[in-house]
């Protein structure tokens, strides 16, 4: 039983159900991200913990209370809204403070505490200022400021940095994770941008159509993704998911899948159960990364399979440069380094690291499981 | 070259603004003429206007006609002036204004914030009242107040222009509060505010404004009613009602200069509203029509 515990929970709007069945316990001081597509249903999960929107079935405990049909504010949380939700009418210091007031909190306590969470976030002299006057950043740390002031057990982050400019996401970004490491709170945050999720979190629900596809740590989700959603959805360029079959050799499963002149090359599994999918279609996962050039290849890695095939495209990005090839008649993407030799329209020596490959069903798009 | 087109555009320019505002200052002039003719005559007596011009200065300035106009003229058989029923309006024209304001708000407030099933239905037929003519609801309205024991009462004036007032002030609050952001409700919501507590602290701080469109609005509207004062009004019938009986009374002397002082007198409440808010007007009736 964890800190917070979602149960079977369920959202129908009339006879339409857009959340089936979420299962989920967070322990206490985790950062659990919700990540997902638009319209996957997680900030509905998100409103559902705060009381913003019932529950049509299952249960969301917080230290073993249920809290379904519990009034928001009664639930001990703290929400952070994607639009900061500042109260326009009141200076930094009562929207702070408001919630404290409201419960009956007295007035040298609630100055305590708003003296503490402002010279944590450094935002002690911005207290006498309306929120119209303050930048995006400073608007963000105040959002999270009276959030902090409550001292809650659970909190709630919707989308937080969707409204700020590139470099001050980043910023922000560090800057949280900097604060859940110092106060060890537990903090549930909904965002679509995977690289938030993976940077941020201890674990998380990557969620798709109402479902949760895979719940894991970042390193889980990555290394072996649940389905083929996962697997593209997480990780930028995303996941090469190529057509290959499975074929046996001397005991050792291999991939055969034909380069860019159509003409078969074979890749070894490092994993072992495929015996039982010999001569059939699976679907190859291979990250960007796994596919270098042979000077960039991973050293520890056991199982590197060497691979000529003719460029497409390069496409340098500055610390990296994406080389295009065709693999088993779709694009693929290799993640080579920045000096790296490779040239549009030739062929070129490719080093890939078949131990960080996974398999699909082609059918049922799952991973096929070691 | 470019010196020489430059020199004529600010010359045209010139030219043009001089006839712009000449054009404008006519009309102005031409508008305020009314109210020019009241104010002189009001300051007349009476000689002066039966005998001769309406558009001369007075040659003789006196206050008498204001006096009489407020303490002393003949309202219907009672010499009593307009200063009764001046005070009938103001017992009539506040807690209606105040009223019809603070219902709107709350009204728009729960028709945008605490949405239901069929919300949007109830604006809609609250919105329909907006375009029911008086006349229309003049003998339902009679029944209701004979029935509620308030006919011919400062009270039944004030519901009868409640009633009629709630369908604009629910339309200005409601479109003004569409577009205030339900993330701020939920934040407080969560922070423990409740029903009247988010309406007390969050909305009502941000809506000077259109609270100033629907007093503004408001009043104007129950202050020049003439209708329902002079049907349901009774005994204490307001201004507008009183200014017709001294107007259209049929025997004596008409007397003009009392007749203009006490026009004047009725509509300075409503001129005094607009100097005093009127820059908010504007800005309120604009809010919400346009973001940022």
């Amino acid at each position: 039983m964890g800190f917070l515990d979602i149960r079977n929970v369920t959202k129908s709007y009339g006879p339409v159900e857009v959340l089936h069945r979420v299962d989920i316990a967070v322990e206490e001081g985790e950062f659990l991200v919700l990540v997902g597509p638009s319209g996957c249903g997680k900030s509905t999960l998100l409103n559902m913990i705060a009381g913003l929107e019932a529950i049509s079935g299952g249960e969301i405990a917080i230290r073993d209370r249920v809290i379904n049909g519990v009034h928001p504010s009664k639930r001990n949380i703290a929400m952070v809204f994607q639009s900061y939700a500042l109260y326009p009418n009141m200076t930094v210091g009562q929207n702070m403070t408001f919630g404290l007031e409201m419960h009956g909190v007295p007035k040298p306590e609630r100055d305590k505490a708003l003296a503490q969470v402002a010279k944590l976030l450094q935002i002690d002299h911005l207290l006498d200022r309306k929120p119209g006057q303050l930048s995006g950043g400073q608007r963000q740390r105040v959002a999270m400021g009276r959030a902090l002031v409550r001292d809650p057990d659970v909190f709630l982050f919707d989308e937080p940095l969707s409204n700020l400019d590139a470099k001050l996401r980043v910023d922000m970004r560090t800057e949280i994770k900097k604060l859940h490491q110092k106060l060890g709170t537990t903090i549930v945050y909904v965002t679509h941008d995977q690289i938030e999720a993976m940077t941020l979190s201890t674990r998380i629900a990557v969620m798709n159509k109402g479902f949760v596809q895979q719940l894991g740590t970042p390193k889980q989700i990555y290394d072996t993704p649940a389905n083929i959603f996962v697997a593209t959805f997480m990780g930028s360029p995303a996941m090469n998911i190529l057509p290959a079959k499975v074929q046996m050799q001397a005991g050792a499963p291999y991939a055969l899948i034909t380069d860019s002149e159509g003409a078969p090359q074979f890749l070894r599994f490092s994993q072992g159960n495929l015996a039982g999918w010999e001569g059939r279609d699976i679907l190859l996962g291979i990250r960007p990364e796994a596919i270098t050039d042979p000077e960039g290849a991973d050293r520890k890695s056991a199982n590197i399979v060497a691979l000529r095939n003719r460029v497409t495209v390069t496409e340098p990005a500055g610390a990296d440069t994406f080389v295009t090839m065709t693999l088993g008649g779709r694009d693929a993407i290799a993640r080579m380094r920045a000096d790296a030799s490779a040239a549009a329209g030739q062929e070129f020596d490719f080093a890939v690291n078949m131990e960080k490959a996974v398999a699909f069903d082609p059918r049922t798009e799952e991973r096929i499981a070691p | 070259m470019s010196a020489v087109t430059q020199d004529t555009a600010v010359s045209t320019g010139r030219i043009a603004r001089v006839f712009f505002y000449l054009i404008l200052v006519l009309f102005a002039l031409f508008y305020m003429l009314p109210l020019y003719v009241m104010a002189v005559n009001s300051l007349k007596p009476l000689s002066e206007i039966t005998g001769g011009n309406m558009m001369a200065l007075p040659r003789v300035w006196t206050l008498e006609a204001w006096a009489s106009a407020w303490s002393t003229a003949q309202i219907g058989v009672e010499p009593t002036g307009l200063r009764p029923y001046f005070l009938n309006s103001i017992l009539m024209v506040v807690p209606a204004v105040a009223i019809s304001t603070v219902l709107g708000a709350l009204n728009g407030y729960i028709l945008t914030k605490w949405r239901f099933r069929g919300d949007n239905w109830v604006f809609g037929l609250m919105l329909f009242s907006c375009f029911i003519p008086f006349q229309i609801v003049l003998i339902p309205m009679a029944v209701t107040l004979g029935k509620l024991r308030l006919a011919g009462s400062v009270p039944g004036l004030v519901l009868v222009h409640v009633v009629y007032g709630l369908g604009f002030t629910t339309l200005y609050f409601r479109n003004y509060y569409a577009a205030f952001p339900t993330e701020l409700v939920r934040a407080a919501q969560i922070d423990g505010a409740g029903f009247f507590r988010i309406f007390w602290r969050i909305l009502l701080p941000v809506s000077g404004p259109i609270a100033v469109v629907s007093v503004i609005w408001q009043f104007t509207n129950i202050w020049n009613d003439f209708l329902f004062g002079a049907s349901f009004g009774g005994t204490s019938q307001p201004m507008t009602v009183a200014l017709n009986n001294l107007v259209q009374s049929s025997t004596g002397v008409k007397e003009y200069n009392v007749h203009f002082a006490g026009a004047i007198l009725a509509a300075l409440p409503t001129l005094f509203v607009y100097i005093v808010a009127g820059r908010y007007f504007v800005r309120g009736l604009m809010a919400g029509s346009v973001k940022g």
